[in-house]
């Protein structure tokens, strides 16, 4: 669907050149939502906008549904630009016009008369549930109600491909989960597909597909989203993944109970998938004669599937420790025996 | 009647509704060729700038350059300075035509500026939004650029025209007809004050109306 080939983008500046995006490889298949994720000056931004040539690739090439985007005139990318909606963290409506106005403003681009022009309109705007709101102004809207008008005016021309410039970083939690669920529910009435950009890992939890992580200029870890939760390669994307899974003070509660002195180990346990929903817990103390005391848990719903992290501290004799730990990892789940924050060594 | 008579003795009514509606002329004309000609200019200027749609140096160094000279000139020496040119197009330097080329070529670059400025508040976003949905630098300027600027274009224009109209009681003075050269010639020349204080007032009342439709219409523009 879309394929980006070693594509780079150099920006000249006053202190030097800047690599913004450095040679990334990514297929983005159709019907998926896919996300990067990245802290800024990662090159997502870049990224993203070569998606639709608002950025022109130094080099590479960037192919959506098999047209080469590259090797367009001006002509051509204007009418290929009318296939590729896009919506962005600001929202960018024009004020001047009503919801109705600013929905009906690509329609009016690209030609569409007013009588039909009107009748898309009153769809997309029950289609984002704006119902009702159609004569306001942009400046009588929140900033939810704004991204709608904006995810409205970009499905007027009935995209196949929809870009999302860090669409919820400028909303509150609440409303970023209205919106996400509402790219979600378009991406499966429309069979849309969906790139977005993100620096939340917490979007892409939510609702993508697969991630791809960027990191100065390159995709630095790709993959199904469950998978880069499970086995995070790179410390950025460990990073990330603890985003969503671990609360910020677990490092120092956990770090608290290294110093103490005892037998205890304390373990930390991911689960992925179905693993996710068992009772190993009460399995353990059954079986084994430990004692086990929680310390910090969460799981976190993926599209594919929950994932996990549990942090347990098992007391008892060294040998049935071993043994507990030994019986968990039987278990499908995955059990890192922490000695030292930050530095957690698997237990093989 | 007769107490304007005995108020202002010197005042011919007649003369003044004719100096009047010589000065609502010059500014009719002069304020739509101004909006028109600065509008063009300030697009260029803002078109023209590095990173916007058309970006090209030399056209932005020769605009910006017309508008910084023109701008400066002292108005009462640009008249001067413009004879030759308004003898030729107009035929002569006398009346209400001969003041238009001055006036127009006066008031246009700093109105050229107001719209500059107005056209650089406008969010970049909004126009990058409406490049990704495909649109030509056509329809960016007509259905963008100038409908979000709209407001400070109106309150630009106002602005403009109030400036005008004191242009035009200058150009008065060296004969382009109208209240300015009512108020010097039989008001000051003539030592009748009289003549010279309706005429004022007349301008201030058409000032104060120009100020009060822009305000108006930049109110009723704006949906911020």
């Amino acid at each position: 669907m879309i394929t980006l080939k070693n594509v780079k983008k150099v920006f000249h500046t006053k202190d030097g050149v800047v690599n913004a995006v450095d040679g990334v490889n990514l297929t983005i298949n159709k019907g998926e939502i896919f996300g990067v994720i990245g802290y800024s000056g990662a090159g997502k931004s870049t990224l993203i906008r070569m998606l639709n040539m608002l950025e022109k690739p130094t080099d590479g090439s960037v192919d959506i549904n098999g047209e080469s985007l590259t090797s367009f005139n001006n002509k051509q990318l204007r009418i290929a630009r009318q296939n590729i909606g896009m919506i962005f963290q600001h929202f960018n409506l024009l004020w001047s016009r009503t919801v109705r106005e600013n929905i009906s403003f690509p329609l009016e681009i690209s030609g569409i008369n007013k009588k039909e022009r009107i009748k898309r309109v009153d769809e997309l705007i029950d289609l984002v549930g704006l119902s009702g709101r159609g004569d306001s102004y942009p400046s009588q809207l929140s900033g939810g109600q704004k991204q709608r008008v904006g995810i409205a005016r970009s499905l007027a021309n009935n995209p196949d491909v929809l870009l999302c410039d860090e669409a919820t970083s400028a909303l509150d939690p609440k409303t970023t989960d209205s919106i996400l669920n509402l790219l979600v529910d378009i991406n499966k009435k429309l069979g849309l597909t969906i790139v977005l950009i993100t620096h939340e890992m917490h979007v892409i939890r939510k609702i993508c597909n697969r991630v791809a992580v960027m990191e100065e200029g390159r995709v630095v870890e790709e993959g199904p989203v469950l998978e880069v939760f499970r086995t995070p390669k790179r410390t950025i994307t460990q990073d990330f993944v603890k985003q969503v899974t671990e609360p910020e003070e677990t490092e120092e509660t956990i770090q608290h109970l290294i110093q103490k002195e005892g037998h205890s180990q304390i373990v930390k346990l991911t689960f992925v998938g179905g693993t996710a929903e068992r009772p190993l817990i009460s399995d353990l103390i059954r079986k084994f004669e430990v004692y086990v005391n929680i310390l910090q848990g969460k799981i976190s719903q993926t599209r594919d599937g929950a994932y996990g992290t549990l942090f347990i501290q098992i007391d008892g004799q060294p040998e049935t420790v071993k043994e507990a730990i030994y019986h968990i990892q039987q278990q499908e789940v995955e059990v890192e025996v922490i000695t030292n924050v930050g530095i957690g060594n698997t237990v093989s | 009647m007769l107490a304007l008579a005995t108020l202002f003795p010197n005042v011919d009514w007649e003369d003044m509704w004719e100096a009047t509606l010589e000065t609502l002329y010059m500014t009719g004309i002069s304020v739509t060729a101004t909006f028109l000609l600065g509008l063009i200019l300030g697009l260029l200027l803002f078109l023209t700038e590095r990173g916007n749609l058309w970006q090209n140096k030399p056209v932005q160094l020769i605009i910006a350059g017309f508008v910084n000279i023109f701008r400066s000139i002292p108005f009462i020496i640009l008249i001067i300075l413009l004879v030759p040119f308004t003898t030729l197009l107009v035929g002569t330097m006398l009346g209400a035509n001969a003041a238009l080329p001055a006036l127009i070529i006066g008031a246009a670059p700093f109105y050229a500026r107001m719209v500059e400025i107005a056209l650089r508040e406008i969010d970049k976003g909004v126009i990058e939004a409406a490049k990704s949905m495909g649109a030509t630098d056509i329809q960016i300027i007509y259905k963008v650029l100038l409908p979000e600027s709209l407001p400070a274009l109106i309150s630009g224009i106002t602005v403009t025209a109030i400036a005008l109209i004191s242009y035009i009681a200058m150009a008065g003075v060296v004969g382009a007809g109208g209240l300015g050269t009512l108020a010097y010639l039989d008001g000051f020349q003539r030592y009748q004050n009289d003549v010279t204080f309706v005429s004022t007032v007349i301008i201030l009342i058409i000032v104060f109306i120009i100020q009060w439709i822009g305000d108006f219409f930049t109110q009723k523009t704006d949906k911020r």
